[in-house]
């Protein structure tokens, strides 16, 4: 189990076998010509809190959308605990893996976003319910029990009958992570959810995730522009730059001593 | 008597310009009822099915817009007389042609579902039947609910083009009483008069929805 406040060397171990929870090789992300990616590898450990950081247009966002399979990988392979995402290789030649394997594999993916994107034509508790009744096969009560445990968790049980319309930034932000955790997601992916906050709501959404990184085992993967948050959940951090990592180490290096120039200009622009 | 207007003529008129404002009424609602789930049907057929399936619909929207809906009901009526009744044939035209303009209108309320709708779905591995039901078809049909009233007044408003394959709806009644009678513009006035009365209400409550949409 992961600390609550990781220290420096309490990356969790791999899974038993030693295979990656999450790997990336050899990614290549083009959009028309403009190279997003170019041979990007690394991987994220059963349990571990990995943020991505860097300036805007560095591909952080791009990695989550792949992996969520809302991007299409122009090169190279992604394998969840390894098992084929997008691609796999077959007699040499790489194959793309049917919709309904992938469908499969997502299961165990959750995605938090910018703008919440909650269903409007839905309360609080179909947005929570829709997918593990109609994707796990769970029955509507057995579902809607566990979606009151959520939002108690989040805060929000006393609207679950709201429409997102009618919720904060804030309140439909920490509905949009109940809804995420409610398929029992192994991997959750953070996609700058305070962005799209005012200032005085984002300390609620980050408290709850906070809470959450303490309680479980998800493997994280985080694109935030909320250092302090960084600092608290991440196990490890990734300075992109142009589609590629700069450096990488635990949070407390590289908030207090990076290594690279780059680095080093980034963090004082945004600290 | 007054040569211009005549309340008699105008009460005479009236019990056959209600037995055609029936026919007007039922071909406006089978009518609107095929333009709105055939016309959904093509819109999502256009988006979601292979070209092979999906080229010769769009040719046949295409084909169907851009001709005369008199011409459609005439070479209809003069092709399908011997299968079906009139009455059928020209509803289904009716609701055919209304199809195309609708599919249009559900193709727009379709792209205005917004992008990260589709991708919450995919986060969730909702299957694709599923993210068409319950998450994009609600929100685009609402978005589209004032769009599809006003195609459905304004085929309400062009049932009188069902005289030409000799329908009796309304204004093909006011035509009769008028050849039997020679007094044409009390049936004429009052048949305008009808539709008037039916589909102004209609028009303000599409305008409430609309504002209430807004």
């Amino acid at each position: 189990m992961p600390e609550n406040t990781p220290t420096p060397g309490a990356v969790p171990e791999g899974a038993a076998d030693g295979t990656p929870h999450l790997q990336f090789r050899d990614v290549v992300k083009k959009f028309g010509d403009n190279t997003v990616l170019d041979d990007l590898n690394f991987s994220v450990s059963q349990g571990e809190r990995v943020t991505l950081i860097g300036p805007s247009g560095s591909g952080k966002t791009t990695i989550l959308r792949l992996v969520m399979t809302l991007e299409e990988l122009t090169g190279g392979y992604i394998d969840i605990s390894g098992q084929p995402l997008q691609y796999t290789e077959r007699g040499g030649k790489r194959v793309r893996v049917p919709d309904k394997q992938r469908r499969r594999t997502t299961t165990q993916i959750g995605m938090v976003f910018q703008h919440f994107n909650l269903f409007p034509n839905m309360t609080v508790m179909e947005n929570i319910i829709e997918a593990p009744v109609h994707v796990m096969g769970l029955g509507r009560d057995e579902a809607a029990d566990k979606a009151e445990a959520l939002l108690d968790k989040v805060g929000m049980a006393w609207k679950k009958d709201a429409r997102p319309s009618q919720l904060s930034g804030g309140q439909q932000q920490r509905v949009a992570i109940a809804r995420a955790l409610a398929m029992d997601p192994e991997i959750l992916l953070l996609d700058e959810v305070t962005s799209a906050l005012d200032p005085e709501l984002v300390g609620e959404v980050l408290g709850v995730l906070k809470d959450i990184a303490a309680e479980t085992d998800i493997s994280m993967l985080i694109v935030t522009h909320e250092m302090q948050f960084a600092r608290d959940v991440s196990h490890r951090v990734m300075m992109f730059d142009q589609g590629s990592v700069v450096e990488q180490d635990s949070p407390e290096k590289i908030f207090t001593e990076p290594e690279h120039q780059r680095t080093q200009d980034f963090l004082r622009a945004v600290l | 008597m007054s040569d211009i207007w005549s309340w008699e003529h105008a009460a005479a008129a009236l019990p056959a310009l209600l037995e055609g404002f029936k026919v007007t009424l039922l071909a406006t609602l089978l009518g609107t009822l095929i333009a709105v789930v055939l016309g959904l049907v093509v819109a999502i057929v256009r988006r979601t099915a292979p070209r092979i399936l999906s080229l010769p619909v769009t040719g046949a929207v295409e084909f169907i817009r851009m001709t005369p809906l008199v011409v459609q009901l005439v070479f209809a009526n003069l092709v399908l007389s011997q299968f079906f009744e009139t009455l059928t044939i020209g509803i289904w035209v009716l609701g055919i042609h209304y199809t195309t303009y609708m599919a249009e209108v559900y193709r727009a309320g379709i792209d205005s579902v917004a992008k990260g709708q589709w991708e919450a779905a995919t986060a969730l591995s909702l299957p694709r039947a599923r993210t068409w039901r319950a998450i994009v078809i609600p929100q685009a049909v609402r978005n589209t609910l004032p769009a599809l009233g006003n195609y459905a007044i304004s085929m309400f408003k062009e049932t009188p083009f069902l005289i030409v394959i000799f329908i009796s709806e309304m204004v093909n009644q006011a035509q009769n009483y008028g050849a039997n009678t020679y007094r044409y513009t009390e049936p004429i006035t009052m048949a305008g008069l009808i539709f008037l009365a039916a589909s102004y209400p209609m028009s303000l409550l599409i305008r409430r929805l609309e504002k209430k949409l807004a």
